[in-house]
């Protein structure tokens, strides 16, 4: 039998993630968290995802543009076999490879955990042979899944993402629930789902995905249509917001805690997305700006400020802490007005940096503490009570307002005048010079906002905290807020919002955990595969504005249109003949 | 590199005089006045015989030519993969980082086994060559995942995935070799002492950094300009499709050129060992950012420059504060090297924005 190439590859790839995620030591750390009760583990699901994903990919083979798909199960499932065995001895021979050598004391990760995780406890001899039936078996199922029909192959991805769901987020779902009594029902105490709820979960899926399948069309239909879509859209907007409202309440500190994490990313998100998403000016060191609120807020109402403790309410020190953010926004901006994209991206990264090193340093320690930081600052006064980080409950409304004034200032100026000069300056600056807009005015004004918007944040987190230090502020968030803002979609209100919860909120943020904990120490590793992932495959994002992806995918779909002609020009000469 | 002349004399008209150009003169006139007052402060306590001694001054100007030596060889990757593709690739420091990590293993074994104290030249040389191989295939593997699918995106495409790839590599080495900071083993003896250079007393180690790093330069130098693979590389970097049409392999020439940079990067992973001994999975990102500096201020696409700009950054983040912060008065200056050589990054932009010895830039490549 011949292999095919492409699936010699996936087959080769799906290996080298196996030992590649054993390596780093990801397997072992995801194995201590149960997703369903006995049977499979995080880290389990981990190593037979890399094969059951190369069986789909070779599954799928070349995607042609000319031709209908062919799906067949069989099929199918034989590539994926084929894929997964290789993946699998592909992983095997690693082991095999690397077991000889005590290399403890460079790779700690390889060690006997490993080994004992990979090979299912079953030893190294006999161990091996079952991850390579397992591994073919996964890629076999991979391979079957996309040889099914539309409707059965949405019906069980649904369910696999609903039960992964359920059980990834057993924190939030056990916490809205709250009666010890169901949440038991639902989860096994060691935590995990059990395996017939898992099941229940799955069927139900389905069976609500085939239920409902008519009325999501119908809603579909319902949002192209100009009037029912703004009357619909409306009504999701209350919805959320309703969501947004009611949540905190009913959901625990753990739980708050991290929405503050999430709606203060938003922030930034929302902020940064003006620069980059709506202007197209890459700041790679917008975290200054949020250093600026942050220690601005903490020098204007601590009372342990070191040279100067004004020691102002939260409300009067605001309009203060958002005049100084703006005059960061000019000092930073006109020096790189006339930068080109790339430089600018680096210089910004110097700003960010310099700003950290500065605060650090013995120089300005007697002003903003260096090491030290400024510590007690207090809460944000609102009637009799303060409110800080010790009341999430509260907090979380706090920050939602700032959110929610970031919005609106986001989707105001996104259409105005501003918003269509920052969109001509971004697609090519020298012709909206030419049509009269004023770049300098422009870009400064997209940083003058986006620093704006980046100080609330900080004012917020200096409140929240109640101290400052430097190591809050280094280069790591401006990264993290940029990869939420692309991930989101640059340019898109709901995109940021989406790439804020779906990264802060479950990876966690530069220095939160999110609520998959087992996560941390891979958080950015992750971070880092999702930017390259979304670059190469969707650089829009997951919820793009209209006009970016337009944009972005201009070329490909010329390149549609002419492939179309040159499938009517084959037909052309056949028909003739 | 697109050569279109752009017509500049028109757009600077344009700008005949506004605020942001008053701004721009303003930051020159403080930055030329503050070098000049710190410089001059330097002087007088020098003079009144504080600071630092003149033996002091010399050792620091030596070890700021070794660092920058150092960064110089790093800077050339940034050039030439800019010169040829048109973007900053933020992963290289990563590349640097990765050669001095698995480097360290071969260090380490050869030193427990005592090769490294009985044959120092060949254990160097085994180091030099496994940093420079990983260096390599880790530069070439970038490129084929990461930026090969991206030919022809829109400019800030491959540098945001630069950004992530940056990311990945580097949390790949905190997941492979954990995150603690491993030391390569001390200098062999023969390198710790000093070496008499007219009768000037220099550090052996940051002499054999020096060489090192001249050797390597002339080694590409020689590459570049002399062979056939040097010339397509200089062909693709001045029009890729025109070079196509000449029957040059484009992809080829790329993939060479990141394996250029990868080896390049590599051999400033060793310089790095002998210069600082510590290394952990974040030391490839300040170097990298530096290097980039230095490659701006030679002039980026340039290689003599980007050699020329490392030793200026090396000497203005080494000498720099001492120089000119003490002079002005501000304690604890050595905090302040990093924050030097991101002040210098921005003032070559808004002095010179063509770097040292850059050359005209079009339209495309304004900076």
């Amino acid at each position: 039998m011949s292999l095919d190439p492409l699936t010699r590859r996936w087959g080769l790839i799906g290996g080298a993630i196996m030992a590649f995620t054993g390596a780093i030591g990801m397997l072992v750390s995801f194995d201590e968290r149960i997703l369903i009760s006995p049977i499979l583990s995080l880290g389990y699901l981990t190593l037979l995802l890399a094969p059951a994903i190369a069986g789909h990919m070779a599954a799928r083979g070349k995607v042609s543009v000319l031709e209908e798909p062919e799906h067949d199960v069989a099929q199918g499932a034989q590539k994926g076999l084929v894929a997964g065995l290789i993946a699998g001895v592909f992983a095997v021979v690693f082991m095999l490879a690397v077991n000889p050598f005590d290399l403890s004391e460079f790779f700690p990760n390889i060690n006997d955990r490993m080994f004992d995780m990979m090979t299912f406890d079953f030893g190294l001899g006999l161990g091996s042979v079952v991850l390579i039936v397992a591994s073919a078996l996964a890629g076999a199922a991979g391979g079957a899944i996309y040889g099914l029909d539309d409707e059965p192959r949405e019906g069980v991805f649904r369910s696999a993402i609903w039960v992964i769901l359920f059980s990834l987020f057993e924190l939030v779902v056990s916490d809205v629930i709250e009666v010890d009594a169901i949440v038991d029902l639902i989860y096994a105490r060691g935590g995990g789902l059990h395996i017939w709820s898992a099941i229940i979960i799955g069927v139900l899926a389905w069976w609500l995905g085939v239920r409902y399948k008519g009325r999501r069309a119908e809603l579909t239909q319902m949002a192209k249509d100009s009037e029912a879509g703004s009357r619909l859209r409306w009504s999701l907007i209350g919805v959320a917001a309703l969501l947004v409202i009611v949540l905190p309440m009913l959901v625990g500190g753990i739980v708050n805690e991290l929405l503050i994490n999430v709606a203060l990313f938003i922030l930034m998100g929302l902020g940064l997305n003006i620069v980059v998403g709506l202007a197209g000016l890459l700041d790679l060191g917008y975290v200054a700006f949020f250093a600026v609120g942050a220690y601005g807020m903490a020098v204007l109402t601590s009372p342990l400020s070191p040279a100067f403790s004004p020691e102002l309410n939260w409300w009067v020190a605001l309009p203060v802490v958002m005049v100084l953010a703006a005059i960061a926004g000019v000092l930073v901006g006109t020096p790189v007005i006339r930068m080109r994209g790339d430089y600018l991206a680096i210089v910004t990264l110097g700003f960010g940096e310099i700003v950290r090193i500065l605060i650090l340093s013995d120089w300005l320690t007697p002003f903003l503490g260096g090491a030290q930081g400024i510590t007690r600052i207090p809460g944000i006064p609102l009637g009799a009570t303060s409110v800080s980080g010790t009341s999430p409950e509260l907090f979380i409304y706090m920050t939602m307002l700032l959110v929610g004034v970031a919005a609106y200032i986001s989707y105001r100026t996104q259409e105005s005048r501003i918003g269509r000069a920052w969109a001509a300056m971004r697609e090519d600056e020298d012709v909206a010079e030419a049509i009269g807009i004023s770049t300098v005015q422009a870009k400064l004004l997209a940083f003058v906002t986006g620093a704006i918007i980046a100080s609330f944040a900080g004012a917020l987190f200096s409140a929240k905290v109640g101290t400052v230090f430097h190591n809050s502020f280094d280069v790591l968030v401006s990264i993290i807020i940029l990869v939420v803002v692309i991930v989101g979609g640059m340019g898109s209100i709901r995109g940021v919002a989406l790439g804020a919860l779906i990264l802060i909120g479950v990876l966690g943020g530069p220095k939160s955990q999110g609520l998959l904990g087992e996560f941390a120490e891979f958080k950015l590793l992750i971070y880092g595969a999702i930017l390259v992932y979304m670059m190469l495959q969707r650089p829009e994002g997951l919820l793009p504005s209209v006009r970016r992806s337009r944009e972005l995918h201009q070329e490909e779909a010329a390149q549609d249109a002419w492939l179309d002609k040159k499938g009517s020009f084959i037909e052309e000469p056949e028909a003739s003949v | 590199m697109s050569t279109e002349v752009a017509p500049e004399p028109v757009r600077s008209r344009r700008f005949k005089f506004n605020w942001v150009d008053g701004f721009l003169w303003f930051l020159r006139v403080a930055a030329l006045i503050a070098i000049v007052v710190g410089v001059v402060g330097s002087i007088q306590q020098f003079a009144d015989g504080e600071g630092p001694s003149a033996a002091a001054w010399r050792d620091l100007i030596v070890s700021s030519i070794s660092t920058g030596s150092m960064y110089g060889l790093i800077a050339l990757g940034y050039s030439m993969v800019y010169g040829v593709l048109g973007f900053i690739n933020f992963a290289h420091g990563e590349v640097f980082m990765s050669g001095t990590m698995v480097g360290l293993i071969s260090a380490t074994m050869l030193f427990e086994n005592g090769f490294w104290d009985s044959n120092p030249w060949i254990s160097i040389l085994v180091v030099l060559v496994v940093a420079m191989i990983t260096s390599t295939l880790v530069a070439v593997a970038i490129e084929r995942v990461a930026y090969r699918p991206l030919r022809g995106a829109p400019r800030l495409i491959p540098l945001i995935t630069s950004i992530g790839v940056s990311f990945f590599v580097q949390y790949s080495f905190a997941g492979l070799f954990g995150v603690a900071i491993r030391n390569y083993p001390p200098a062999p003896s023969q390198l710790s002492g000093n070496v008499d250079i007219l009768g000037i007393p220099i550090a052996g180690t940051r002499l054999l950094v020096i060489g090192v790093a001249v050797v390597s330069m002339i080694g590409l130098w020689y590459f570049v300009t002399q062979t056939k693979t040097g010339s397509a590389m200089r062909a693709v970097a001045e029009d890729k499709e025109i070079a196509g049409l000449m029957g040059i392999d484009v992809d080829k020439t790329i993939v060479t050129t990141f394996a250029v940079g990868g080896a390049m990067a590599g051999v400033a992973g060793l310089l790095w060992a002998l210069l600082f001994r510590g290394v952990d999975f974040l030391t490839g990102f300040l170097p990298g950012i530096k290097a980039f500096t230095a490659a701006v201020l030679g002039g980026i696409g340039n290689m003599p420059g980007a050699m020329l700009g490392g030793v200026l950054l090396g000497l203005f983040e080494g000498v720099g504060p001492q120089l000119v912060l003490a002079g002005l008065g501000i304690p604890a200056v050595s905090q302040l090297k990093d924050a030097v050589a991101f002040a210098a990054l921005v003032l070559v932009l808004i002095f010179r924005p063509t770097g040292l010895l850059g050359e005209r830039l079009g339209s495309e490549d304004r900076v």
